[in-house]
């Protein structure tokens, strides 16, 4: 067992991409470190840096104790998961398994005993002799699985184990890879681009854009307090709903279109910055599920009048699109997720009790969670605390 | 549109099947009048009307063969230079093919070109100053007379199919072997080969067949009687004023005999390694 910690470390490629900048990191011994961002975020190039696969091109590189940038993947004790799992199609699963023990030229008897405990931890007794071609997807995820685990290595690196599978059985391996970390210990980092893997899985999550770092924390800590407005809209789904905005009042209340929201002491008690954005723009962000149906008690300085653009019943939950009047912010590289219907989405989403009753086109009013709105600087994006 | 679904005999009664069956036959006859006539006796051979069927069905033709003409001897020669130049093209261009896909090397897009413009020299071009070469160096009338150039002729063809094939492996194979602690040539050996059969199936039929039909640097470099390879051999059937066409048939149903036998074994392996490379999957 074993940290890992990056420093500084930058990828430049031969024709002159820079696809790394600059990044730190530490990984904890047994804590699992998710890795997120949109696709060409630079998070696949970190973890194949730390597994020997790119060159570093300047940085350093410890697992351990030790600075491992030029050493060769196989000395570097680390065991990865590939996202096409990458099994041996000619190998039985325990031949799979065990290949590397036979190349560390480890006796036969020993060989077989590690690939059974293996197979025992992930399920596969009975599917030993078989070969990967007979195998189902989730089987074969667990095999790549056993792959690393048999090998007893410091670290483990995974890169988007999971997006291979189907929707049910991806969530129901989320646990499965997160139990059997737990049980072994071992320090992992994990890349994926889908953001509630991160939330679900990770003991702290790293999101990174553009080869940079942007925030580094604990799951409810970048939902709750996102550096900026990226992270505050890649992490959560629905997607975080922005506007611009207008401060007035000393900053006591809040235009949005053409509608004001009063913000309450608190909001100046957690974020008393925003006084001196009075007067001025500001973005703000209201994520889906601080918006719930008005009632007749609601304060009235907390109503957003919409229309309902498109609902969807999820059962547990409604998802109303809405449209208003206000400009919304967009920014770029933040995916919707698979699930999401596109079709006739408005300009903003709200995850709403399924008691309401609301249809598409109906006008209706929100009580807006007003202690819970995020805000930030409409030039850098940064959050405003 | 409303399709019919016909049942029994009647759904392979239509206008594709009789295209493909029309092409079939078009193909097979000469193959059929090649078999037929090497069962004739040596007079209907040539007989007015033609005969159909072998009618008495004779094997004089197969006798004269290996008997008469000593067709046993350039059989056996034929086998020594394909099998020594088949294998020495696989095992050279599996590695070359191995390198040019994957590993990471300057200058390989003309170095494929060049290959690719070698493999379309014409033979007649070549093989003048090939004699003369294999005269100094004393190998006229030798096997490694053929098994040299066959190898350096069909190594071009070689080398890109086993290339294409194996930029279709994922690379992700490779950098597990990696990771596990495999060198190039372990991973070579235990993780891409045996996953590139079909490519080197079908760059070993190519080359065997190329190697097995080919007659000008046979009868160029090793015209002696002893190193004689099947198609010089069947060439040289008879005398200036005899052609012994049911004897050149029966020899010719010989040789053709390892070549359907390879292409019917491997013939999945052959499909499925020209297609390679195709389709990215």
């Amino acid at each position: 067992m074993a940290t890992i910690s990056l420093k500084g470390l930058n990828k430049v490629y031969p024709n002159g991409f820079h696809a790394v900048h600059d990044l730190s990191l530490e990984v904890q011994e047994g804590e699992f470190m998710v890795l997120v961002g949109p696709s060409g975020c630079g998070k696949t190039t970190v973890l194949r840096m730390v597994a020997g696969l790119e060159d570093i091109t300047s940085g350093d590189l410890r697992i351990g104790e030790r600075v491992v940038n030029d050493i060769e993947p196989k000395d570097r004790d680390i065991a990865m998961v590939f996202q096409n799992y990458a099994l041996y199609p000619h190998m039985t699963v325990a031949d799979n398994i065990g290949f590397a023990l036979k190349l560390r030229k480890l006796p036969k008897d020993e060989i077989r005993k590690k690939v059974e405990e293996a197979a025992e931890i992930l399920g596969l007794t009975e599917w030993l002799d078989r070969k990967p071609k007979q195998l189902s997807g989730g089987q074969r995820q667990r095999v790549a699985m056993g792959r690393a685990i048999v090998r007893e290595p410091s670290v483990f690196l995974m890169d988007e184990p999971l997006s291979n599978l189907d929707a049910k059985l991806r969530v129901k391996m989320r646990a499965e890879v997160r139990r059997i970390q737990e049980r072994l210990g071992v320090a992992t980092m994990y890349v994926t681009h889908d953001q509630i893997e991160a939330m679900t899985m990770g003991d702290r999550v790293a999101v990174l854009r553009d080869g940079r770092l942007l925030q580094c924390d604990t799951p409810q800590n970048l939902y709750e307090f996102p550096v900026n407005q990226f992270v505050g809209a890649f992490i959560g789904s629905p997607a975080m709903n922005l506007y611009q905005g207008e401060l007035f009042d000393g900053g006591r209340s809040l235009k949005i279109g053409s509608q004001i929201l009063e913000l309450p002491e608190v909001v100046h008690l957690k974020k008393p910055t925003l006084m001196s954005y009075s007067g001025k723009g500001v973005t703000v962000g209201v994520r889906p599920e601080s918006l719930k149906a008005a009632s007749t008690s609601t304060t009235p300085g907390t109503v957003l009048s919409v229309q309902a653009t498109l609902v969807e019943a999820l059962g547990s939950e409604l998802m109303v699109h809405f449209s208003f009047d206000a400009k919304v912010v967009k920014i770029e590289d933040i995916q919707d997720d698979e699930e999401e219907i596109l079709t006739g989405s408005g300009e903003g989403v709200a995850r709403i009790d399924p008691s309401v009753s609301v249809k598409a086109g109906d006008k209706l009013k929100f009580e807006v969670e007003t202690e819970h709105l995020h805000f930030f600087d409409p030039d850098t994006g940064l959050s405003i605390y | 549109m409303k399709f019919h679904s016909r049942t029994g005999w009647r759904k392979w009664i239509n206008l594709l099947n009789l295209a493909v069956v029309i092409i079939v036959l078009f193909v097979m006859l000469p193959i059929y009048w090649l078999v037929a006539s090497s069962f004739k006796t040596p007079v209907n051979v040539g007989a007015q009307p033609p005969q159909y069927f072998p009618n008495p069905i004779s094997f004089a033709n197969y006798n004269s063969a290996f008997v008469h003409y000593g067709f046993g001897r350039y059989f056996l020669n034929s086998v020594i230079v394909t099998v020594a130049s088949t294998m020495l093209v696989l095992s050279i261009g599996s590695l070359a093919g191995y390198a040019l896909g994957r590993l990471p090397m300057r200058g390989k897009s003309p170095l494929l070109v060049t290959l690719l413009i070698i493999s379309v020299f014409p033979e007649i071009a070549v093989v003048s100053p090939l004699y003369l070469l294999m005269h100094q160096i004393g190998w006229l009338g030798s096997y490694e007379a053929l098994i040299v150039p066959y190898t350096a002729f069909n190594l071009p063809f070689a080398i890109w199919i086993m290339r294409n094939y194996f930029l279709g492996i994922p690379r992700e194979m490779e950098e597990t072997g990696r990771i596990d602690g495999a060198s190039p040539l372990r991973t070579y050996w235990s993780i891409i080969l045996p996953q590139s059969l079909p490519g080197i199936f079908t760059a070993g039929v190519f080359t065997f067949t190329a190697c097995w039909t080919e007659f000008l640097m046979a009868l160029t470099l090793d015209n002696s009687n002893n190193y004689r390879t099947i198609p010089v051999g069947i060439a040289l059937f008879g005398s200036p004023n005899v052609v012994p066409y049911g004897t050149i048939f029966a020899a010719s149903v010989v040789a053709v005999v390892p070549i359907g036998i390879l292409v019917f074994v491997f013939r999945k392996f052959v499909v499925s390694g020209l297609t390679s490379g195709a389709v990215k999957g």
